[in-house]
């Protein structure tokens, strides 16, 4: 474990605005080890600091500026594909008064950056940004004083613009000049003197991504673009199925092939290295040839999986409960269920790894080099401080892929060929079967209305484990569970948050006199899972919202109104009644076979809101249903760039139709069955919308909330209700397949 | 065995198995990041590039097949300071969110473009059908490659930057 710094720490004071008074914080031997906050000395907590400054107060841990005035900004976050480089870029130029352009930044490094634990759960804004933000405008408001100091004159007759202290007379002071060694060296106050929205010049502009020219040109983008010097290929050959033994492995052939390096076996941990990627990959074929596994038949029944989840209940939660629901008279019940789904990255995971006299270094697109860092160091017996994990780009993951386990594998071959850097990449078919799926969920939903139509009862059962298993430490890599040494991983535990997880969204945003929400927990799944987009609110979402279009149907209501009804919240309100006005909702009836259909959340209840409308055409022979447009609102907040926004929530909706119309992992009684894009298909061009719609109802001056998962529920609940508005019939069960289709019309 | 391509107008020797696919000889002989691995299957369109005009999916197609051909790949089309039409379509509708799979679906609409200058909407996704986007940027990918067909036409030049030499 990694300790916190406990070494000499002078306590904060208010030290900024323009006093000149800096109190240094002096010499952590780890700059970037967990900050305890320091405690007054009544005992009375510090003030919070805002966003991740709690935990890394020091600015220049975030921000730095050399002799040159060049600014080097540092994240603790990773860029996915999100566009949060160009959203930190923005904010940071917007505080430090300068362009976009003349700010370097440096995302995620064990050696170079902040520890901003997982790049997840649409968080980098609300943490990252703010830290950034803040630390910013404090930095800036240090070199006005400085500069002040050095003038004589107060520092309201200054100001900062394009790099440099402007006083009213006189030569302006470039950054770089006003900087000294420990200038910056300072730990944040709670209080920053943040530019006002009516001043702002870059947050809130549609900034091109930073990222987008190199990767459309052919620069190196992504981790599986890494050439090192004396690059080695590896793969690994994992077993057929989860609980695989390898009994007996003859790699004599194998080690004979052209350009074989070496077999690497611990354990159930089979890989083979090679000088060439191609000899590498025909290498491993023969190697699995070459592997006698002992399998265990003991995956559950696919037709029968609700049943079989459901079985696995140990322990109960309540997630949210007021006044006594009960139930009688009319009572809409319904089961909906969600089956295993895969991130589906486009580019398997990759890894790159180098073992040498200075430690262990790993480049990986995992979204938490820390956790990474101290799951790799567990597994391996090494030092933490031996081992650096380096964030490169890989292929979107939408949550906990392959990533740490393809570190995990190189980190472990590159100890098998120490002095050599070892590339790692998975094949399509071990993404597809080895990466931690999406949870299979069953929820159930009771309901009942007053006789004003307005819902008086509601209870909602749902069957889940915990969405994330992330390292953690070693048990979640796959290496590390397949090692001769084997490190299992850390039972799960039942817990309520804010937040969510299984139970993200089980309580609807709606105002619901009598109602209780009920989080029936798995320990173990039967098929390892973990984080993936929305965690629970996904089938959380898609379940309340179809049950909502139920009952507005049962209230003889318009399901906008109905909603409308039982939403206080006015920014709920704004995105509904928004969404609904641009798409142009109404009750006249749509030409046989399209149907319109609504969903509404705010995501985990405490970040963005979304409101989505989608119009959809059913082929009544085939099954087949395309979304014909879908039209969206969302509430982030104060939006820093709103075209990211934008892409990032099209990409949502269209990804989430993807889920709900196709995509299910099948499996036998051993193996995972879908292992490709054949057997595992999901969106192609010709069933995209003609058109996809996000309008941002932007909130300048309040605070960020998370967008990037937003839309997933809604958009799952708007594309279930507009089918049932298209073929007059309910289907529960995702995805909503051309068979179920079929069969709910009786065709 | 050596093999000679001709790739983006200039001849290379390689020395690889024959039977090696064109992807593994782009990327680890000849450093060429624009074609993607991705299914290794021919199912997904990440390791699309241009085979005499065509697209191909590179992950399947042995070099042995090649010593002929004019092999164009994402690095044919521009660079980051002079980017081709379907590339500079492609950064002015921000289309892309991870980029992972964006380089397969702007050689390929090239390669719908060199062909058909003014493709209708049905025929670019026809075009792009067998390429595969993960984060759903679909609709930014169509406006692009429609944009992209406006500024070949306007440049007078379809067959501007990466047609064959």
């Amino acid at each position: 474990m990694r300790q916190d710094d406990t070494g000499l720490r002078v306590s904060r004071r208010a030290v900024l605005a323009g006093t000149g008074a800096l109190v240094l914080s002096f010499a952590s031997r780890d700059l970037f080890a967990q900050h305890v906050p320091p405690t007054l000395p009544n005992g009375a907590e510090a003030p919070q600091l805002p966003g991740s400054l709690q935990k890394t107060p020091l600015l220049d841990a975030w921000i730095r500026i050399d002799a040159e005035g060049r600014i080097t900004v540092f994240t603790g976050k990773a860029e996915l594909g999100q566009g949060i480089r160009t959203a930190l870029i923005q904010v940071a130029a917007e505080e430090l008064e300068v362009a976009p352009e003349e700010i370097e930044l440096v995302t995620a490094d064990t050696a170079r950056t902040p520890n901003e634990g997982f790049t997840a759960g649409s968080q980098s804004m609300q943490y990252s940004a703010t830290a950034i933000r803040h630390a910013s405008a404090q930095v800036r408001e240090i070199l006005i004083a400085e500069a002040a100091r050095r003038l004589g004159v107060p520092p309201g007759d200054l100001r900062a613009e394009g790099g440099r202290i402007v006083p009213p007379q006189g030569d302006p002071i470039g950054y770089g000049e006003l900087v000294f060694d420990q200038l910056l060296h300072v730990e944040a106050s709670p209080d920053s003197k943040l530019k006002q929205p009516d001043a702002y010049r870059v947050i809130g502009q549609s900034m091109p991504r930073v990222d987008i020219p190199a990767k459309v040109t052919g620069g190196v983008a992504y981790v599986h673009d890494l050439r090192l010097e004396g690059m080695l290929h590896a793969r690994v050959v994992r077993p057929p199925s989860q609980h695989s033994e390898l009994v007996d492995v003859d790699t004599s052939r194998v080690e004979s092939m052209p350009g074989v390096v070496k077999v690497v076996r611990d354990g159930d941990f089979l890989a083979v290295v090679a000088e060439r990627e191609f000899q590498a990959i025909e290498a491993m074929r023969a190697l699995a040839d070459a592997a006698q596994w002992r399998e265990k038949p003991n995956l559950p029944d696919q037709d029968r999986l609700p049943e079989a989840l459901q079985a696995l209940e140990r322990e109960v939660g309540t997630v949210a409960e007021a006044g006594s629901p009960s139930f009688s008279g009319q009572v809409f019940e319904a089961t909906f269920t969600r089956p295993y789904q895969i991130h589906g990255s486009i580019g398997p995971s990759c890894a790159v790894a180098v073992a040498n006299e200075e430690g262990l270094t790993v480049w990986s697109h995992t979204q938490g080099v820390y956790p990474d860092q101290d799951a790799i160091a567990e597994m391996l017996g090494m030092p933490v401080e031996r081992v650096r994990v380096i964030h490169m780009e890989g292929a979107g993951c939408y949550g906990h892929n392959g990533a740490d386990d393809a570190a995990a594998d190189a980190a472990l071959i590159a100890t098998a060929v120490p002095g050599r850097p070892v590339r790692v990449q998975w094949m399509r078919e071990q993404e597809h079967a080895w990466e931690p799926f999406g949870a299979a969920m069953v929820t159930k939903v009771r309901a009942t209305l007053d006789a004003n139509g307005r819902i008086d009862n509601w209870a909602f059962d749902l069957w889940s484990n915990v969405h994330s298993t992330r390292p953690g430490g070693a048990g979640s890599l796959i290496a590390a569970r397949h090692r001769a040494e084997s490190v299992t991983p850390p039972p799960s535990r039942l817990q309520i948050t804010q937040a969510g997880n299984g139970d993200r969204n089980a309580d609807p945003l709606y105002v619901l006199p009598n109602k209780r929400v009920l989080w029936h927990f798995l320990p173990d799944m039967p098929l390892r899972v973990s984080a993936m987009r929305a965690l629970g609110a996904y089938a959380n979402v898609f379940s309340i919202e179809s049950t909502m279009d139920e009952l507005a149907i049962m209230a003889g209501a318009d399901p906008v109104e109905f909603r409308l009804r039982h939403l206080e919240d006015e920014r709920a309100r704004e995105v509904v009644e928004v969404a609904a006005e641009r798409f142009g909702w109404s009750s006249e009836p749509l030409p046989a076979n399209r149907g319109r259909g609504f969903g509404f959340a705010r995501y985990k209840n405490l970040a963005a809101y979304l409101a989505v409308a989608m119009e959809v055409e059913v082929e009544p022979e085939t099954g087949r249903v395309r979304v014909v447009r879908a039209v969206s609102a969302i509430d982030g907040g104060e939006i820093v760039n709103p075209d990211g926004v934008i892409n990032q929530t099209e990409g949502g909706i269209l990804q989430t139709i993807s889920w709900t119309l196709y995509e299910a992992v099948t499996f036998d009684n051993t193996r995972v069955t879908s292992v490709d894009w054949s057997t595992y298909p999901i969106l192609r061009f010709r069933d995209v919308p003609d058109s996809v719609e996000v309008h941002i109802v932007n909130r300048p001056g309040q605070p960020y909330l998370g967008v990037a998962e937003a839309a997933q529920g809604p958009a799952a609940g708007a594309l279930a209700n507009a089918v049932r508005n298209a073929i007059g019939k309910r289907i529960y069960d995702i995805p909503l397949t051309r068979e179920r289709v079929r069969q709910a019309i009786g065709v | 065995m050596a093999i000679t391509l001709r790739i983006n107008g200039e001849a290379h020797e390689v020395d690889a198995d024959p039977a090696t696919p064109l992807l593994y000889v782009l990327r680890d002989d000849l450093q060429l990041n624009g074609a993607k691995y991705g299914c290794g299957l021919g199912q997904c369109g990440a390791c699309t590039v241009m085979v005499d005009g065509e697209a191909v999916f590179s992950c399947v197609t042995p070099i042995m097949l090649l010593e002929d051909s004019e092999i164009v790949t994402l690095e044919g089309l521009g660079t980051i300071d002079n980017p081709g039409p379907v590339q500079a379509a492609f950064i002015e509708k921000q289309a892309a969110q991870c980029g992972y799979c964006i380089p397969g679906m702007i050689v390929r609409a090239q390669a719908l473009l060199q062909k058909n200058p003014a493709p209708s909407d049905d025929e670019i996704r026809s075009a792009l059908s067998p390429n595969l986007c993960r984060c759903g940027t679909h609709t930014r990918i169509l406006a692009a490659v429609k944009r992209a067909s406006e500024l070949m036409q306007s440049n007078g030049a379809a067959a501007g930057r990466g047609e064959p030499a």
